[in-house]
């Protein structure tokens, strides 16, 4: 039987962690709610987003802008690997690194360079350990980040692209499905295909003309770019509100780990004391009846 | 007399909507003005201020990195920034506008000229909208 000081001592340290790991429980889901706002809020800015390009695009041929023309040969590859700053997050981060990682080295095999820009510390840190060049990394940035950071990104990725130094783009991002599920997601950026902007929404714009100013080539050249900061944005909030989902859930689970643990050590803590409470009887009465003579 | 629905839409949020009369309007090639059953249309937006005409006032917003597109009798904004008078940082501007006339005035070859122009002009622009509400 352990000491019962010894038990006690264990039974508080695990309340400790049970309130720590249940305040970062709501924190997470404070954190959530408003991710999840943000979300929501974005959407109409980029459905609007969409439907503007699909309808600029639909009449446009790829040359017009450097943008939308697929390079003839795919030599290096940008992985934009988004994952939050922090962990206690489950195999959240993990499952994104792994998947891009993955991915990297698949490249890697077909004899194209790859290259990385991090977003996150778990991401850098992951990538830092292998062989792939990191062009940049975005780090304490997840915690408080609004449309500038997808404009920093995407300057990098867009001047690369045009610039020919990358031939093709891909984001890794942890996509928010529901509070139960997060999924790792790949997405090309760049080249943009037109099947991806076909599929969104389309409103009857009546089949009306638009005037178009400046022309429709120059308005591409302004959307495009916006376009690419628009789909990096998704990933950046998707990848945040993921980040927060999967926290709470580990912590919840942690937080019920703890009520599991402090039971069953309450228990042990219960047997020694009674043990220890017979020995003593036993003690007594083994002295009396050696005083009764 | 028909009016006008103008929305304005930033990545974080829809910023206003609100039945007007008049919008005008700081395009790329040009300060354009929207009245009622225009035609539609679909615009690049410069920096400036974007003006709207509701129940007999003026009112201005700060906007930059957008367009604008007309539809019905629907006006929708899509920029970057979009600024109300009442949420301009007067003093944030005004150091911008320092920060950027210093570093045009230095004028050395391997400062982003045209980014320190830029910024200047927002500083300049969003302290203009401040100033006419």
């Amino acid at each position: 039987m352990p000491a019962l000081k010894d038990v006690k001592v264990k039974i508080n340290a695990v309340k400790k962690t049970k309130q720590i790991t249940k305040a970062m429980n709501m924190v997470a889901s404070a954190k959530l709610r408003n991710a999840q706002a943000r979300i929501e809020r974005f959407r109409p800015y980029a459905d609007k987003f969409y439907e503007m390009l699909g309808d600029l695009a639909k009449g446009a041929d790829p040359s017009v802008h450097p943008l939308l023309e697929p390079h003839a040969e795919i030599k290096t590859v940008l992985l934009v690997v988004i994952t939050s700053d922090r962990g206690l997050c489950g195999a959240f981060n993990n499952n994104i690194t792994t998947m891009a990682q993955k991915l990297a080295r698949k490249k890697a095999a077909e004899g194209k360079t790859v290259k990385v820009v991090c977003v996150g510390r778990k991401s850098r840190d992951s990538f830092r350990r292998s062989e792939f060049e990191i062009v940049q990394a975005y780090v304490n940035e997840m915690n408080a980040f609004d449309f500038t950071l997808a404009t920093r990104i995407g300057a990098e990725v867009i001047g690369g692209y045009v610039g020919g130094t990358y031939d093709e783009v891909v984001m890794c991002f942890g996509k928010f499905i529901s509070l139960a599920r997060q999924e790792p997601t790949q997405l090309t950026v760049l080249p943009l295909s037109p099947e991806e902007q076909a599929d969104a929404p389309k409103e009857a714009g009546g089949g009306l003309e638009y005037i178009y100013e400046p022309s429709v080539e120059g308005l591409l050249a302004e959307l495009l770019p916006r376009f690419i900061n628009v789909q990096l944005y998704r990933g950046l909030l998707d990848t945040s509100a993921s980040e927060h989902a999967a926290r709470m859930r580990s912590m919840d689970n942690a937080t019920r780990n703890c009520d599991d643990l402090v039971s069953s050590l309450t228990l042990v803590y219960n047997k020694a004391r009674q043990a220890a409470i017979t020995k003593e009887l036993m003690d007594i009465v083994g002295g009396s009846e050696a005083l009764k003579g | 007399m028909a009016q006008l629905l103008l929305e304005i839409v930033t990545p974080d949020k829809l910023v206003l909507s609100h039945s007007v009369d008049y919008v005008g309007a700081p395009g790329l090639l040009g300060e354009f003005g929207i009245l009622p059953n225009h035609i539609p249309f679909l615009s690049a937006l410069g920096i400036g201020s974007l003006m709207y005409k509701m129940s007999g006032k003026n009112h201005f917003v700060f906007v930059s990195g957008g367009f604008a597109e007309v539809s019905g009798n629907k006006v929708t904004v899509l920029a970057e920034v979009a600024e109300k008078p009442e949420d301009i940082d007067v003093e944030r501007a005004r150091k911008a506008q320092e920060r950027a006339k210093a570093r045009l005035d230095k004028a050395q070859e391997n400062i982003d000229f045209a980014r320190a122009q830029a910024a200047l002009q927002r500083s300049i622009l969003r302290m203009k909208v401040r100033d006419a509400a």
